[in-house]
């Protein structure tokens, strides 16, 4: 028996304190939306609204130039920062926030390239200062402005944009919050006002929200991972599919990659290919063990070779601290009569990997 | 008869935990359709003491509660035919897998919301995505818990929107500590167990994955998909459904059944194949099995049943054979078993099922679903 490991609870604490200990800099909170119309920068606001009334210090460092009536109403009851316009673009005075050091200040539309001569070229960097000061942000952000995400969103959007925030920056944020709301509400308050019934601006609607909803999954299951990181302990929360597939020269690979990657697809997991490195390999399992590893990265699989003196061991340490939920492996991995006497492999593996379910193909 | 009205829109607010701001979001949205010239009213609404929630309700038309007795103490519940009655366009209806007092008429409130739908109204409601059937096991090794009151798959399913009121554990946190959500003695008991930060963070991320995938399956075309098959006949093999998976669940008295029907049935839903279960016995008649066994086995064909999973008593004598030559004859590519348990002396001289069927099923595959034990957060 191990000692009983601490429960990512009791991690996440120690995470936090230390964090808590180091930490003087502000607190990144982005609101993120998958359109426009969808009430980011209400919630934004509102969210304003009530740290103030809770006796917090707030400041308002920009608006967009065409707030709702609802967005509005709020800012009416919050100070705001002296408007700099640089170029026809609204630049969030550095300086003045910095000197004037509210708790919190807040910034509708991080996405903007400050004109030339500006004190930093995006204001998302001017957001960095502001953390750095320790000054808490507020936030929103659409995620057609997320650099990583352009080429799968221009085609939906049929715009390009200029100035867009690395994907990085948004997942140092210490809190992300998705808005969403259904895709004919979101249709109606439109600040375009324009009336889009159509069933493709629908589906291009509903395909940006997916995109959004992942990509905050993603964020969530990425500060989850830290913490549970930061303190060496594998990740057991199966909150995303992630699927391991066992290799060897004389595996079906192909059925068995492309069924895994067909799999994580559907997920929206991770599709891992491992192989147990085994000593004297003839000639012709090299080739054919070769051929299997391009077929994994035919299917973009992430290639992992593992060394073990156990296999099975092996495979199941890895996955545990990969944080595998379904392990595929093959007939093949039944070796000999003698391994039927003993018990085959697969027995093994099966009776081994509690918590994860193992699937078999045929040979 | 008067015409079949069309049937009802339903739209689900999901969150991941109580304070969330379900309710709050989905009594804005009922403002906004009221003031845009819709009929709505509210079904049914639990206020919790919320003061912000409650202010939401303001000049919507809120159709009295049933008062029911119950073993000498008083409940309240939806009065489903007084809203039936005032047959409004759209009907607000809180806490969707509430379970109604025994000797009501439909067991389940999301039962309830059927009828409104069957009738051609409009149902806005909130769930929390840990009451999702097929995710249970998995919530309860995330949270320590297992949640009793589920929903089936397949009526989230049928819903037309599904939307995250998504808030960030932190702040759903600070709201607990500020007594927003529960009084003070509860919400303390609440951070203890439910409420703990890493709980609260994966069920969010189960629940922003579950929101993107029930989006995802609405833009698939309808033309695009192949009708739904059932297992008439014995024989399925020369139906062509287009669907290219098809995924038998073995069920037996076991409570790891369920585990079994539920893992299928997700796995079935993202990969869009067809899911059958079965149970296998010498005979038709169970009658020769002890009452608890026979009982038990009938309860998961049952609770297949309900997650829209066909289910079926086989005849045979040895349970692996039959099993995988139902398997072939329907063209069947995956088969889910429970993870075996028995160990030792026996399992040497006479494999387990799952040994047996591995062995068999050598032209197909063969997931053996791991039992997601209660390990974390209690």
């Amino acid at each position: 028996m191990t000692a009983r490991r601490k429960t990512p609870e009791e991690l996440l604490r120690v995470a936090q304190a230390e964090e808590d200990k180091q930490q003087t800099r502000g607190k990144l909170k982005v609101f993120l939306g998958y359109a426009s119309g969808v009430g980011k920068s209400f919630r934004m606001v509102d969210e304003g609204r009530r740290r103030k009334e809770r006796g917090e210090d707030v400041v308002v460092g920009t608006v967009q130039p065409a707030a709702p009536d609802e967005v509005q109403a709020v800012l009416a009851n919050l100070e705001k920062a002296p408007t700099k316009v640089m170029e026809g673009v609204p630049v969030i005075d550095v300086a003045w926030v910095l000197a004037r050091k509210p708790a919190v200040c807040l910034v509708d539309g991080l996405a903007y390239d400050n004109p030339p001569g500006s004190r930093n070229s995006t204001r998302w960097q001017d957001v960095v200062e502001l953390l750095k000061a320790g000054i808490d942000v507020i936030t929103s952000i659409n995620i057609q402005y997320i650099a990583e995400l352009c080429q799968r969103v221009e085609p939906l959007t049929g715009k390009r944009v200029q100035s867009t925030v690395p994907q990085s920056f948004l997942f140092s944020a210490d809190e992300i919050v998705v808005v969403d709301v259904p895709p004919e509400m979101c249709m109606t308050r439109s600040p375009d006002g324009q009336q889009v019934e159509d069933e493709h601006a629908a589906r291009r609607l509903s395909e940006l929200r997916e995109i959004a909803l992942l990509f905050a999954a993603d964020v969530v299951d990425h500060q989850l991972e830290q913490y549970l990181e930061r303190n060496g302990l594998a990740q057991t929360f199966g909150t995303q599919e992630r699927i391991l597939v066992c290799v060897t020269p004389r595996a079906n690979a192909r059925m068995m990659i492309e069924s895994g990657r067909r799999n994580a697809n559907r997920f929206h997991g991770e599709l891992i290919v491992a192989y147990v490195k085994q000593h004297r390999l003839s000639g012709d399992d090299q080739a054919a063990l070769d051929a299997n590893f391009a077929i994994a990265r035919e299917n973009t699989a992430e290639i992992e070779i593992l060394e073990g003196e156990d296999p099975i061991g092996t495979i199941l340490r890895f996955a545990r601290e990969r944080g595998i939920t379904q392990i595929f492996v093959g007939h093949s991995l039944q070796l000999s009569w003698w391994n039927r006497l003993k018990g085959s492999h697969v027995d093994h593996l099966i009776h081994q990997a509690q918590g994860i379910d193992v699937r078999i193909f045929p040979h | 008869m008067p015409d079949q009205p069309t049937r009802g829109k339903l739209r689900i607010y999901l969150g991941y935990a109580a304070g969330v701001g379900k309710t709050y979001q989905m009594l804005h949205d009922a403002q906004e359709l009221k003031h845009s010239g819709h009929d709505v009213v509210i079904g049914y609404f639990e206020p919790h003491g919320r003061v912000d929630t409650i202010a939401k309700t303001r000049n919507l038309e809120t159709i009295p509660r049933r008062r029911v007795e119950y073993r000498s103490a008083r409940f309240e519940e939806m009065d489903t035919p007084a809203i039936l009655a005032r047959k409004p366009q759209i009907c607000v209806v809180d806490e969707f897998p509430h379970t109604n007092v025994p000797g009501s008429e439909r067991a389940k409130r999301w039962q309830d919301v059927q009828v409104l739908l069957d009738e051609g109204i409009d149902v806005l409601t909130t769930m929390n995505i840990q009451h999702l059937e097929s995710l249970n096991d998995q919530v309860a090794r995330i949270s320590g818990i297992q949640v009793r009151e589920t929903i089936p798959d397949w009526v989230v399913q049928e819903a037309d929107q599904v939307v995250m009121v998504d808030l960030t554990p932190r702040a759903l946190l600070n709201r607990l500590i500020r007594g927003v959500v529960y009084g003070p003695e509860k919400a303390r008991t609440a951070m203890d167990h439910f409420f703990k930060e890493s709980t609260l963070v994966a069920l969010r991320e189960l629940a922003l994955r579950q929101t993107a995938h029930e989006v995802e399956i609405r833009q698939l075309d309808v033309e695009d998909l192949p009708p739904p098959m059932s297992p008439g006949a014995n024989n399925l093999q020369t139906v062509v459904t287009g669907r290219t998976e098809r995924i038998l669940v073995y069920v037996n008295a076991d409570p790891s059944s369920a585990i079994v029907i539920r893992r299928a049935k997700r796995m079935a839903d993202y990969l869009q194949a067809d899911c059958f279960a079965v149970a296998v016995h010498r005979s038709a008649d169970t009658n020769d099995l002890p009452e608890t066994e026979r009982d038990a086995i009938e309860r998961y064909l049952n609770f297949a049943r309900h997650l829209h999973v066909e289910a079926r008593l086989l005849e045979g004598d040895n349970a692996a054979n039959s099993l995988v030559d139902f398997a072939r004859r329907n063209g069947v590519t995956q088969i889910f078993l429970a993870h075996p348990k028995d160990r030792g002396l026996w399992t040497i001289l006479r494999r387990n099922i799952a040994q047996q069927v591995v062995q068999l099923a050598r032209d197909m595959q063969v997931t053996i679903v791991a039992e997601r034990e209660v390990a974390l957060g209690s």
